[in-house]
């Protein structure tokens, strides 16, 4: 998944450094992400692996690392194993 | 719905309004100007000591930096394009003949260099830019158009072609987000000195589609924007009339506006909906100017 999520934000996220100088901890709009990148990530993100992102993870917060972002798909993911 | 209908209609009865067969495309009796005019002067008088540029753009912007502004991405469903007849004279005995058939002419139109003017400050940033960097104590502009948005109502609060007095600040953060304080202030004192109820509240665009609910729960995230909101046609949903927005560093970034020091603008700007203002002032204080509050027409009129 982390490879993956990398991909995407080379691909869509804009940044103005490589995706391999960015920790998985590390603030991606501090980094560079701006809300309209952050929204084709979402986009790209479902699109990838098949989920629809609920209100409750459309904010910054889901998007601001690799890690949240990991946590959030994974979330989604067990919610919709469980439902 | 209904309050807004009989709000409408009795400002087309009373002749403020007049009626052109489009939701949201009215026209304005005198009366009406009288009340924006006298409304833009105590702006004037409150703000006039701040040493704003004052620059007049029309309602229509260069389409390149529209394209470039990325106001499709955010809310497409609001824009309006002009498209004008660019055929030969066999197009045009066409274009005839499809118009006397009563099928769809505009087809074939084309779309000029021009789009209607979503936000008065839009057509700003790119000519500030150009100047090279600001000076040390940053920029402030003063600005008026009429702008258009493609939100056909029947709630007059919602026109789809509209004046829009705006404030834009330029600086460091702090300076920018002390402009935007001052005016949220200000805002409140102004109205209350014209009789309306005021109400400031945290707010968010309306950004197109579900992707843009996320641009939704950033902005108000980061409190990037306020509204001034008095009552008009509901009491539930009070109507936005003044809009307070704090750009961080995007239209620097995207327009290249650089401070003195070379680093990049920050930026902000204060709207009026003057139509908005006029509306509220004749919702609360009666259709009939004349028999306002003594206090109210003194404060507008002197």
């Amino acid at each position: 998944m982390n490879e993956a999520i990398r991909e995407l934000l080379a691909k869509v996220g804009g940044l103005p450094v490589s995706i391999d100088q960015i920790t998985d901890e590390e603030d991606l709009y501090n980094a560079g992400l701006s809300s309209f990148a952050s929204v084709q990530l979402m986009l790209g993100i479902e699109d990838k692996f098949d989920i629809e992102f609920s209100d409750q993870y459309l904010n910054r917060k889901s998007f601001s690392s690799i890690k949240a972002i990991e946590r959030t798909v994974e979330a989604i993911l067990k919610n919709n194993e469980d439902a | 719905m209904d309050a807004q209908i009989s709000f409408l209609d009795r400002l087309f009865t009373s002749g403020l309004l007049l009626d052109t067969g489009v939701d949201g495309l009215y026209g304005r009796s005198g009366r009406f100007e009288d009340i924006i005019a006298a409304f833009e002067r105590l702006i004037d008088r409150t703000g006039g000591d701040d040493g704003a540029e004052a620059i007049r753009f029309p309602p229509g912007m260069n389409r390149a930096i529209f394209e470039k502004s990325g106001y499709m991405k955010s809310f497409p469903q609001l824009a309006g394009t002009i498209h004008s007849f660019c055929g030969c004279e066999l197009d045009h005995v066409n274009l005839i003949q499809c118009m006397d058939e009563g099928k769809d002419w505009t087809k074939e139109q084309q779309a000029t260099e021009i789009v209607l003017t979503p936000a008065a400050c839009y057509p700003l940033y790119p000519v500030v830019a150009q100047r090279g960097n600001l000076p040390e104590d940053g920029g402030l502009f003063d600005l008026q158009s009429y702008c258009f948005r493609h939100e056909p109502s029947k709630d007059p609060a919602r026109q789809q072609m509209f004046r829009m007095r705006e404030y834009v600040r330029m600086g460091k953060p702090d300076e920018v987000m002390e402009f935007r304080q001052l005016w949220m202030d200000r805002g409140t004192q102004i109205m209350q000195r014209v009789g309306l109820p005021v109400n400031i509240d945290v707010a968010n665009d309306p950004f197109f589609g579900r992707a843009g609910r996320m641009l939704v729960n950033n902005q108000r995230d980061q409190n990037l924007k306020f509204e001034l909101l008095i009552p008009i046609t509901s009491t539930e949903n009070p109507t936005a009339c003044m809009s307070f927005n704090y750009h961080q560093d995007h239209f620097g970034t995207k327009w290249g506006i650089n401070l003195n020091d070379g680093t990049t603008a920050h930026t902000a700007c204060v709207g009026f909906g003057l139509e908005r203002i006029a509306l509220a002032l004749l919702h609360h204080h009666g259709l009939d100017i004349e028999a306002w509050p003594e206090q109210v027409r003194k404060e507008l009129w002197g």
